[in-house]
């Protein structure tokens, strides 16, 4: 067995408020393989967003350790941490707040290969069209301005700017979680066949338990940024152990399609 | 059935840019009194063209055409006092710099003319009633100061602070993790029943929808596509657009897109 993708041990990150200190993050540890797909789930507050941020390093941890290729991520700094960063990327719940409004889908797609240095200028139009075409968008899209595509569109051409830089994860915070149900599954289909061809890895954030069991491998269960319970994602969420996994299992909207289910008088 | 509220050939249209919009075209349907009837759609369905017409809260740019009558009652409804609304993000929906009381006791003063000190007892009642805790000081504290689901259960004490005969949620729980999701949906269950409201919830997702509702309305494109009974609705819809948005909810349940073998070891 070849080493994991990302090694995450012990890692904590405590915010002030007042003369109060929380844990938005306590002593979290897992793992991810490569070509994995692991979900972080868990109701608002449990601190699923706050490790996207601490694995991106938009913050750092108070303690723990984060490994990621076989190197210690949280020792990187400047152009080893930018080189690095380029194979861990992050595709948010609303690109159009991740993107610059008034920009072409070409120059959000153009960034980050002019960033890292991927293609020259004049290869670039090219690479930006293969792209385009790879998550199933016309390549005709790259003049169009960011806020005239669809929230569909979005969402692929945010997915097409992560797999620029040729990454061997990416992080998916709530990415599916804006979208109507019928596009909602044609990206997952889209993440899913990228990740069979190119080996990627997901950490996918989300508070949808239907959407990981269809989707992830393994899934780690937070509350109040601890690890409640973690393991195969049908086996956890078919029958969760901990109280925060059965509170979930029991919220998620069930459609029983078979029998007369109407609004019955649950309380 | 005793119907609240008929709807003939309702069509509305934006006007945008010099251009029109059709956001709903030709729907007909009557709401009974006392139901709990929901409209599902993806973008763009018009389903919340739908809500704000009955609420009379379209823009006033807005093309009207057809009816929406409000039956066994001598005036028109009057928003805020015969319909109680309900959006989608409590945090625009309430005034952040107004202390939570006053925005509750201020529609009770105003719709039920009471004075002010019955209507701060009023809003005291009702922070209660949706289980905010602490209601004595949840009076005096501003939105900023309670969660996403708290804040929610003061923008429903403000919406039934008048008596509302009906309640429109619109997308009231979408932004709400699962577990404050079903306890928002429950909440509005129980207040519903206990004050004998009609409910309009407005949702994208069916699935919610069936678990609430008596009678699901499906719109696709401006277009009232499918009515019918939950149960009916759900184990047998009549029509390929529900059946497609039945089959692209993902359940605990549902057949994994996942194949496991593209998993590594």
């Amino acid at each position: 067995m070849s080493s994991p993708l990302l090694a995450v041990s012990g890692l904590t990150r405590r915010y002030r408020g007042g003369d109060k200190t929380i844990a938005a993050v306590d002593d979290v540890s897992f793992h991810i393989e490569p070509g994995e797909t692991l979900a972080l789930a868990g109701p608002s507050g449990s601190g699923k967003s706050t490790i996207a941020r601490l694995l991106l390093r938009l913050i750092e941890p108070d303690a723990g350790h984060i490994e990621f290729e076989g190197g210690d991520f949280l020792s990187l700094n400047g152009t080893a941490l930018r080189a690095r960063r380029a194979r861990l990327q992050m595709v948010f719940q609303d690109p159009l707040a991740a993107f610059n409004p008034r920009a072409s889908v070409a120059r959000v797609i153009d960034d980050p290969l002019r960033i890292h240095g991927i293609a020259s200028r004049k290869e670039r139009p090219r690479r930006i069209a293969a792209l385009l075409e790879r998550v199933g968008l016309s390549a005709d899209l790259a003049a169009r301005a960011i806020h005239e595509v669809s929230g569909g569109q979005r969402q692929r051409i945010a997915i097409a700017r992560a797999i620029a830089t040729n990454p061997s994860l990416i992080v998916l915070d709530e990415a599916v979680s804006a979208l109507d149900v019928s596009v909602r599954r044609q990206i997952l289909q889209l993440l899913l066949d990228l990740q069979r061809e190119e080996r990627i890895a997901y950490l996918f954030i989300s508070h949808d338990l239907g959407v990981i069991s269809a989707i992830a491998h393994r899934v780690v269960i937070l509350d109040a940024g601890r690890v409640a319970e973690s393991g195969d994602a049908r086996a956890v969420i078919g029958a969760p152990q901990s109280a925060i996994g059965k509170a979930l299992v029991a919220a998620a909207p069930k459609l029983n399609r078979t029998s007369t289910q109407g609004p019955a008088d649950r309380q | 059935m005793t119907a609240l509220l008929s709807i003939r050939d309702l069509t509305v249209t934006y006007r945008r840019d010099g251009s029109e919009v059709a956001a709903l075209k030709h729907v007909s349907l009557d709401v009974a009194a006392g139901e709990r009837f929901a409209i599902i759609g993806e973008s763009g369905s018009g389903k919340s063209t739908l809500a704000l017409a009955i609420a009379g809260l379209l823009p006033q740019s807005t093309r009207i055409g057809g009816r929406i009558d409000w039956l066994g009652r001598d005036h028109a409804p009057l928003g805020g006092r015969d319909i109680g609304f309900v959006f989608q993000d409590p945090s625009a929906s309430l005034d952040p710099v107004m202390a939570i009381g006053e925005q509750i006791a201020e529609v009770a003063h105003t719709h039920l003319g009471l004075t002010w000190s019955q209507s701060y007892a009023k809003a005291k009642s009702l922070l209660e009633r949706v289980r905010l805790p602490e209601p004595d000081a949840a009076l005096r504290a501003y939105p900023h100061q309670l969660s996403g689901g708290q804040k929610q259960r003061v923008a429903i004490a403000a919406a039934i602070a008048a008596g509302p005969k009906l309640l429109i949620a619109d997308e009231a729980t979408s932004a709400l993790d699962t577990i404050v999701q079903a306890e928002i949906v429950a909440l509005i269950r129980h207040l519903v029943a206990e004050d004998g409201m009609t409910l309009l919830f407005v949702s994208h997702d069916i699935a919610l929808a069936a678990e609430l509702a008596e009678r699901i309305a499906v719109f696709r494109h401006g277009q009232l596509v499918e009515l019918g009974a939950t149960a009916q609705i759900i184990a047998s819809p009549g029509d390929a657009y529900t059946r497609a948005l039945l089959d692209a909810h993902l359940g605990l349940d549902a057949e994994p897109l996942l194949q496991q073998a593209g998993a590594s070891g």
